[in-house]
């Protein structure tokens, strides 16, 4: 855990309460249950943007804290141990998309909105099943938006879409030309499709030609957290169960085999929340931010791919019942590794970024 | 002169910048600038040029290799921030810490919190001047990781012992005037009958026989103590309290190699830079080998999040004012991962990159080869890779003990 100030400290511990005695994973069951396309508890999300979460990267001037993104991560990391089902992250994204792109009238007209919670907002970059900012067909001429994203995070909640367009970032609100089609995916979250025909699109024609690339670091740190909380959440499970569970008259945890694959895991664990700290805290401080967060990303992939799957493992028979959680993890993990940058992705972008 | 100032009079540390660069300009042989210290590790013969010489005695009369320990044993006396002030001027003017070995990572230190005020008079200024090398007399044939096991038995004889028995693996004890030592003073006792003491390489009865490594040098040795007298002025604390003061001189070599200068070392070169000489390239530069390609960053990507460990490690201790848990992965981790650079190092370069001798190989892929092969005992020394995580498992995770 990195070395936190006060207003962080009172932060995570806001955060970790909630979560924990106000959205345990039953939460997310009662939301699978309901089975609304939009996953997620309005109420829920309405709290959470009371306690200024949905704010904390924005400007002051805009309503919101500018805490930075080290804070956000923070609050993120505690909703992703307990599978909190949120639009944050994604409004987040938005949101930092415009706090860098956007006009002073842009900004005037959204920030105050995603940061109260009264509007929620998403990224939409991708045209396929992977991750490839540089295979954008999306095009916009005489303001009207017309193209094809796919598997958009949480785009039943949102009324406004950040696009990737060929030219560059524009803001499309819910409406005309906008259909959606839902994918349903592993984690039972909202995903879909989205057709944009002609829609009315508005430029985000600040922030320069790197405008895409920073924000998708900021989409790579702020889902690395979420990966994390998810990935300490598992390992916690997992050693409380062997502490517990009796085989051959003797607990788990006595095993010499199993603890040294906790040991390894409890290593893994260390390297990724130090890579998703840095990632984080190069976003506040502006200093190597693309590598930083690609090193964050690569991380949390690694060790939360390899964490789900020991989760499951190590409890047995009990891991693969939908009743018992942590099957939720790898479900859920698999689908935020694919976001953003798969591996193979990150692994090639930071090779190129190291000139080989 | 400069070197005639008082190291304790500076009231700044700017002024103390200025002083520390003076004295490099005044005694740091240019001859030497770059190279690395020959003999601050164990493994190598104690032949010096004049100029070594003449920069280990200037540095010595300093005490600025041992820049933190007491001023009065003949350390530096100085605070943390001077310290670093040294390290980086030293590293701006291209000169290695001239005084090193186990006298300075792990002996001395132990010694400053165990010995009595005549052994730290004694044994701790030599160490501060570079003159006396000193090595580790811990394991036997049957004592590794069950260290306790030790059977090298010191028989009290009133004002002497007398030591009979058999050490291994005594890295540079060739070398070496001194050895520390843990032997047992009492057999009914497996951890409370073992005493730590300090041995003349020397006295009559002590023999060493080097050992080669697969790398080809003998950095080590078996050591055999046959009627050795060892006067009762050299027991380290109270008889019986082996064990313990063993036990601390052994988190200080742990924190030595996970830390500080082989990470350091290595930092510099980037194995895609090396991998580009020796492979091809596309129109864009990268490298046309896909698979090599994206195990190298994989590798890489790793190696930057243990450095953030490390420094992550550093900070949560100094907030805490303790130990920080994660400290506990740095050795496993970072022993392993400089073991996978040393591969992907030989392996970049094909069967040129295996070179054992000859003038058809650089010196750095010799010192590759030699390096690989040698780094496999990082994760055997210092506590295993497995002895480590029975570590991590009980002590961190609380998972019971499994014996
Ligand atoms: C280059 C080098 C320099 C050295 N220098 C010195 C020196 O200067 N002075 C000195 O005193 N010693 C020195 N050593 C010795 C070193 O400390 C021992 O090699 C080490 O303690 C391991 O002991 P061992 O070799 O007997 O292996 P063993 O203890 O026999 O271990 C063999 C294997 O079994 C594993 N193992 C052992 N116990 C357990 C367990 N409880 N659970 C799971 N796995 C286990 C080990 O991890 C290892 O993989 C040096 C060793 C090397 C390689």
């Amino acid at each position: 855990m990195a070395v936190l100030n006060e207003e962080q400290e009172m932060l995570r511990d806001m955060a970790r309460e909630w979560a924990t005695n106000e959205s345990p994973v039953t939460e997310f069951r009662k939301v699978r249950g309901a089975g609304e396309p939009r996953a997620y508890s309005a109420d829920a999300y309405a709290t959470m943007a009371q306690m200024g979460w949905a704010g904390i990267i924005v400007p002051e001037a805009h309503g919101g804290s500018d805490f930075g993104f080290m804070s956000a991560g923070l609050v993120v990391e505690e909703l992703g141990k307990t599978l909190t089902a949120s639009p944050l992250v994604a409004t987040t994204i938005a949101a930092s998309a415009i706090v860098l792109g956007g006009s002073e009238e842009q900004k005037a007209k959204w920030l105050p909105r995603l940061a109260s919670g009264e509007t929620v907002a998403t990224l939409a970059v991708d045209e396929g099943a992977q991750h490839d900012p540089s295979a954008i067909e999306t095009s916009v001429s005489g303001g009207k938006l017309t193209g094809k994203k796919a598997f958009v995070h949480e785009a039943h909640g949102a009324d406004l879409f950040v696009v990737a367009a060929k030219d560059g970032l524009y803001l499309v609100e819910k409406g005309d030309g906008v259909a959606l089609t839902t994918r349903k995916l592993t984690d039972q979250r909202s995903h879909a499709d989205i057709a944009f025909d002609g829609a009315a699109a508005d430029r985000l024609a600040n922030g320069g030609d790197s405008l895409l690339d920073d924000v998708l670091a900021r989409a790579q740190v702020v889902t690395a957290a979420e990966m994390l909380g998810m990935a300490q959440a598992v390992f916690d499970t997992t050693l409380d169960y062997l502490k517990q569970r009796v085989q051959f008259n003797q607990v788990l945890a006595t095993f010499q085999a199993l603890q040294h694959r906790m040991a390894d895991l409890f290593a893994d664990l260390a390297q990724m929340r130090s890579a998703v700290e840095a990632g984080l805290q190069a976003v506040d401080s502006g200093f190597g931010v693309g590598r930083a967060a690609i090193i964050a990303k690569a991380e949390a992939n690694r060790v939360l791919h390899v964490i789900s799957n020991q989760g499951i493992q190590l409890h047995g028979g009990i891991g693969m019942t939908d009743e018992y959680d942590v099957g939720f993890y790898l479900k859920r993990a698999r689908v935020l590794e694919a976001s953003w940058g798969s591996s193979s992705y990150l692994k090639d972008r930071f090779a190129k970024l190291s000139g080989y | 002169m400069a070197t005639q100032l008082e190291p304790d009079v500076h009231a700044d540390e700017e002024a103390f910048r200025t002083e520390v660069q003076q004295f490099l300009a005044n005694h740091f042989p240019d001859e030497l600038k770059g190279k690395a210290n020959a003999l601050a590790g164990v493994d190598g013969p104690t032949d010096e040029t004049p100029a070594q010489t003449k920069w280990r005695e200037a540095v010595g009369e300093r005490g600025w290799g041992t820049p933190t320990w007491p001023k009065q044993y003949g350390g530096g006396g100085l605070t943390k921030s001077e310290a670093k002030i040294v390290e980086q001027e030293f590293a701006k003017a291209g000169a290695y810490n001239p005084i090193g070995g186990m006298g300075v990572m792990m002996f001395g230190p132990t010694l400053l919190e165990y010995g009595s005020e005549a052994q730290k008079s004694e044994h701790i200024p030599p160490i501060c001047r570079g003159e006396i090398r000193w090595c580790q007399g811990y394991s036997e044939p049957n004592a590794g990781s069950d260290l306790a096991n030790l059977q090298t038995f010191a028989e009290d004889k009133g004002d002497h012992y007398v030591v009979n028995g058999q050490k291994t693996w005594t890295s540079g004890g060739q070398w070496a005037d001194k050895c520390f030592a843990i032997v047992r003073t009492d057999k009914s006792d497996k951890h409370r009958g073992i005493s730590f003491m300090l041995i003349d390489m020397d006295a009559p009865g002590v023999e060493v026989r080097p050992i080669t490594m697969i790398s080809g040098t003998s950095p080590f040795c078996e050591t055999f103590f046959t009627d050795v007298k060892v006067p009762k002025a050299n027991l380290v604390g109270e008889e019986g309290q082996g064990w313990t003061i063993g036990k601390r001189l052994l988190q200080h070599e742990r924190t030595n190699i996970s830390g500080g200068g082989s990470l350091a070392r290595l930092m510099g070169q980037s194995l895609g830079e090396i991998a580009k000489k020796y492979g091809e390239t596309d129109a864009d530069g990268e490298l046309t080998d896909r698979v090599l390609r994206d195990r190298i960053a994989d590798f890489e990507i790793r190696w930057n999040s243990f450095l953030l460990t490390a420094r992550r490690a550093v900070e949560e201790s100094k907030a805490q004012g303790g130990v920080s848990e994660i400290s506990s992965v740095l050795k496993k981790v970072g022993t392993k991962l400089s073991q996978e650079r040393s591969e992907l190092l030989i392996e970049i370069r094909g069967l040129q990159g295996l070179g054992w001798e000859g003038e058809e190989f650089t010196d750095g892929e010799l010192e590759a080869v030699r390096g690989w092969l040698f780094g496999k005992a990082t994760t055997i020394y210092g506590g295993s890779t497995e002895i480590q995580n029975n570590i991590i498992a009980k002590r961190v995770l609380g998972m019971l003990d499994h014996q």
